[in-house]
């Protein structure tokens, strides 16, 4: 038997109505982690005694009539790689295994002044390079639909345990679709605002120009009330924007009707699953039904993204990742010989070996000689894709297509081979490359029963377009409603073999 | 010897020779503002070791930069005074190089885009006009500071300098002599504390220059293998480093052999420049533009508002202190040099419109009374009311020129209004001619040997006259007034 409100929102509500306490939202929560931790290996730190002394304080106040923030004693978890006071900020990072930051992300510190009290964090692919989660330099995740699958990245830690648990904020970073993606392969509903919307400080660069935080909820109403209470200009950021924030849970409700969707056939390309393009074909009509108006649209640079993301994400992280070097914060190793050695070393034996390829491609790209057959022509495909978006954005309000070409895969199958994981990045990393809002929802499962993931962008600043558009495909259909069948709210925890409907109360 | 003919004085040191030197600056110059570049934490000198330090500058993983406004405004403003095209959008890039004083393994510098290009910095050098073209001007932070702990195999590394905001300002190699590379050098000094945006103090590394230095047959107008001399911190520094770098370029052509493009270091110690590091070391510092920063650009209003704001600069200063101020050469050219007694003259100016007594007694008996109190005019907070009190009441008659210098010297002692001080010090003159008159006959009566004189024509015994008056009034008198009254009394 259990208490746990079936979404962020009904929680908030409950804990509002002094139906439950912050003490006991967080305990459910604490439970919920512990219970399916064990399968998945979601969550690298849990914060029990400080997460529970924050809730007890909450509840004094709800208890005195005091005033309390808007999501007062909803537990979140953050990404390995959002600073906080509590515990470790190691981004997955043998280089940062020790690293304790000294500040809360401002994303942090807004959800901790609206109430929210923060629980674990959770495992990530190392500085968020990679799919699958398989990059953590301390264990792999597992999916919870089938834990010999991944269960994608970067932000793996955070899909696994949104798809297993419930009455929780997730936030992860997205630099190429590392929300979106790992959303689709488990079943939940990964946003990425625009690019500013949320403020990076705090947040361990990856490929700055890219980085968005963001969240990973069972619904885009939980992910429009996350999003409300992070988003806005921060004077530590100087790359967020100042544009109002509005109330995007209210605006949810406008519906559909009179929205124009745009499918790019580029979006479909030969790699794309059959199944996964069945799927989003049968979501894009229901869209229709709905009252959308549906019309076929061309991006005919989206092809030349991925090649370009790779570059751009390279030579950004081959500069963002200089400041790990042994000598001001991180590991350092032992008795080196000279300060050459002691650099040398202390990175080879800190960074994994993805993040070293990362550094070696973006230091290439940057080098004399090599800058405008490599670097400057990336940007100049960015430039290209941003204009593909803002073009057809003239015309339509939303563009869809699939999220992934290929629902999870087997843990190990892709390691071999770089290509292959970068591959599974060609339809998301456009909405990172032209700083556009895009989410990820579920949209039915494969006959292997593994979910598959919707992927919605709107124009820049119209976040509040591509929740409304989730949102309302989300009332008419259950497939966000699943649940694998480890999830941990149900009293039945382990019993049944395929996914249960997840209620809705 | 070959080196023997190419020695000549330090102004030209291949003078003579088949050899003409030419010469770029880089100049550094650290913003005069309160916090640092790209974060709140201040710009003090001499704090304890990592103390004006955030997670910012500290480099900690998450943390971003932020442009500090003020430190573009003041950029701004040296573009303008220097005449140099403002960029329509300038950004910022980073400069990526490995070092434990640099906590980011980048610099946020600006590479293609800087905020000013071209210009032109004017100089004066044996009475001439002359001057030096600027290829850009740039802003970007400062790095920490190492030190090498003596006896142990330790370093240490202080990051309360590192994200302190600076200005390069890269001149064109239009430079022939190390005399003409200081007295630029000491042009621009000046403009940046005119301007206010740096406190010039080059024993704290607020302004230092690197010098880019080759050598080619006079009157060829080929580029030579170039030296680049880091980091120097005085005048006599740029000097003696350039003059030892010209005669050791010309030496090694000489004897046969070619100049190699590196990095050299100047040892005030043994007053010798040292190679550093050679090209092949030379860092390949991969920039690119910094994505954490959106690019700028200025309003007209903007540009507008900072050139308003450009006070005027010294040439155009000692130009109008002669010419309209009617000063001489002399006055103008000390007051230009020295700036706060400039700003401290103009001041004064406002309250009383008489340039020559006030450019006199501040560069004189002023001047003086700050040096002995080894203190500066802003330091010592004097009001420029007090001051043209003073010199009014000199001016004036009321006291007499030596007790003007004795109140120079109570000037700091306290605020009291000047016409108290006199009081106090009993300084009011004796302006009642009958009563000077009375104090004259006395000492006439006392002396008639010099009486005696002055009637025979013997002007020095007026002089005496006057003395023995002065002494009996005990001082009160004034001295031309007095004179004229013995001459009167005595039928001259």
């Amino acid at each position: 038997m259990t208490t746990s409100a079936a979404t962020v929102l009904e929680l908030r509500d409950r804990v509002r109505r002094h139906e439950t306490t912050a003490q006991s939202a967080v305990a459910d929560a604490l439970r919920q982690i512990d219970a399916v931790d064990g399968a998945i290996a979601a969550v690298g730190q849990v914060f029990r005694d400080e997460a529970l002394a924050a809730a007890a304080a909450i509840d004094r106040r709800l208890a005195s009539g005091d005033a309390v923030g808007p999501l007062a004693g909803v537990p979140f978890t953050v990404k390995e790689n959002i600073a906080t006071v509590e515990g470790t900020t190691s981004a997955s990072s043998r280089i940062l295994e020790q690293h304790r930051s000294v500040y809360d992300a401002t994303a942090v510190a807004r959800l901790r002044r609206a109430g929210a009290v923060l629980v674990a964090k959770t495992n990530m692919d190392e500085f968020g390079m990679g799919s699958s989660t398989e990059n953590s330099a301390f264990h792999v995740t597992r999916n919870p639909w089938r834990p010999t699958h991944v269960p994608g990245g970067s932000s793996g830690g955070a899909a696994a345990l949104s798809a297993a648990t419930r009455g929780m904020i997730h936030l992860g970073s997205d630099t190429g679709g590392s929300i979106r993606q790992p959303a689709s392969y488990c079943g939940v509903t990964g946003f990425k605002p625009t690019y500013g919307r949320v403020s990076r400080y705090g947040l361990l660069a990856f490929a700055s120009s890219l980085d968005q935080i963001g969240a990973l909820q069972q619904s885009a109403a939980d992910c429009a009330l996350a999003l409300g209470a992070i988003a806005g200009e921060d004077a530590m950021d100087a790359t967020s924007r100042d544009a109002e924030v509005p109330d995007f849970v209210a605006l949810l409700a406008r519906g559909v009707e009179g929205l124009r969707i745009g499918v790019p056939r580029e979006f479909f390309p030969g790699g794309v699953d059959a199944e996964v393009r069945e799927l989003v074909e049968v979501a894009v009509a229901k869209l229709e039904g709905l009252g959308a108006e549906v019309r076929e649209v061309s991006l005919p640079h989206v092809r030349y993204a991925n090649p370009a993301y790779v570059l751009v994400s390279a030579a950004e992280a081959s500069s963002n990742l200089a400041r790990y070097d042994g000598i001001h914060c991180g590991r350092r190793v032992a008795d080196p010989a000279d300060l050459i050695d002691l650099y040398a070393r202390s990175r080879a034996e800190g960074f994994g070996a993805e993040v070293k390829r990362r550094i070696l491609i973006g230091t290439f790209v940057l080098s004399s000689g090599y800058y405008d057959a490599f670097y400057r022509k990336a940007l100049q495909v960015r430039s290209l894709v941003r204009r593909d978006f803002e073009r057809v954005f003239a015309d339509v309000d939303a563009v869809v297509g699939p999220t992934s070409p290929v629902p999870a895969f087997p843990i190990g199958e892709r390691m071999d081979d770089p290509m292959k994981l970068y591959a599974v990045d060609v339809l998301t990393v456009p909405a990172n490359l032209a700083g556009l809002p895009a989410i990820s929802l579920p949209c039915g499962s494969t006959r292997d029963g593994l979910p598959i993931g919707l992927q919605v962008h709107g124009r820049a600043l119209e976040d509040d377009v591509v929740l409304r558009l989730a949102a309302a495909y989300q009332s008419s259909t259950d497939h966000h409603a699943r649940a694998p069948s480890i999830c941990a709210w149900r009293s039945d925890a382990a019993a049944g073999s395929s996914g249960t409907a997840r209620g809705r109360s | 010897m070959a080196a023997t003919n190419v020695v000549g004085g330090r102004g030209d040191s291949h003078a003579g020779s088949g050899w003409e030197a030419v010469i770029g600056l880089e100049v550094h110059a650290q913003l005069a503002t309160r916090t640092k570049m790209f974060c709140r934490c201040e710009t003090r000198f001499g704090a304890p070791p990592n103390t004006l330090v955030c997670p910012v500058c500290l480099a900690l993983p998450g943390a971003l930069p932020t442009i500090n406004r003020e430190a573009v405004r003041h950029a701004l403003r040296v573009v303008l005074a220097c005449g140099c095209d403002v960029a329509r959008t300038t950004k910022f890039d980073r400069k990526n190089y490995f070092y434990p004083d640099l906590p980011k393994g980048y610099q946020i510098s600006q590479f293609d885009q800087p905020i000013g290009d071209g210009g032109r910095v004017r100089y004066e050098l044996d009475g001439e006009q002359r001057s030096v073209r600027l290829a850009r001007i740039h802003m970007e932070e400062d790095a920490g500071k190492n030190t090498h702990v003596a006896g142990r195999q330790v370093s240490q590394v202080d990051l309360n300098r590192a994200g302190v905001p600076l200005l390069e300002i890269v001149t064109e190699p239009d430079i022939a002599t190390p005399a003409d590379a200081v007295a630029f050098f000491g042009a621009l000094r000046l403009m940046l504390l005119y301007l206010g945006v740096c406190d010039g103090n080059m024993e704290e590394g607020s302004l230092r220059c690197d010098c880019n230095v080759s050598i080619r047959p006079r009157g060829s107008l080929e580029l030579g293998t170039r030296a680049e001399i880091k980091n120097l911190n005085s005048f006599t520094f740029i000097e003696n480093a350039l003059h030892y770098e010209i005669v050791r370029q010309v030496r090694v052509r000489e004897s046969g052999g070619a100049i190699v493009q590196e990095t050299r270091l100047y040892d005030p110690d043994r007053d010798e420049t040292r190679s550093m590091r050679g090209k092949e070391e030379a860092h390949d510092y991969r920039y690119f533009p910094e994505p954490d920063l959106p690019p700028l650009s200025f309003s007209a209003d903007e540009i507008e508002a900072a050139r308003a704001s450009v006070p005027e600069m010294p040439l155009e200063r000692a130009a109008r202190l002669v010419g309209e101020l009617g000063l001489s050469e002399y006055h103008a050219g000390v007051l230009v040099q020295d700036h706060e007694a400039s700003r401290f003259l103009d001041r004064c100016l406002e309250l009383w419109p008489e340039p020559k007594p006030l450019a006199n007694w501040l560069i004189n008996d002023l001047k003086e009374e700050l040096n002995h109190r080894k203190a500066g005019l802003v330091a010592l907070g004097l009001d420029p009311q007090r001051f043209v009190d003073l010199v009014r009441a000199v001016d004036d008659g009321i006291v007499s020129k030596q007790q003007g210098r004795e109140l120079v010297r109570k000037l700091f002692d306290g605020d009291a209004p000047i016409a108290a001080l006199i009081r106090e010090l009993g300084f009011e003159q004796i302006r009642d001619d009958s009563v000077l008159r009375a104090q004259i006959e006395s000492v006439l009566a006392d002396h008639p040997g010099p009486v005696d004189d002055v009637r025979a024509g013997k002007k020095n015994s007026i002089n005496f006259l006057v003395g023995q008056v002065m002494r009996a009034s005990k001082g009160k008198a004034d001295a031309a007034r007095v004179a004229q009254l013995i001459e009167e009394i005595l039928g001259r």
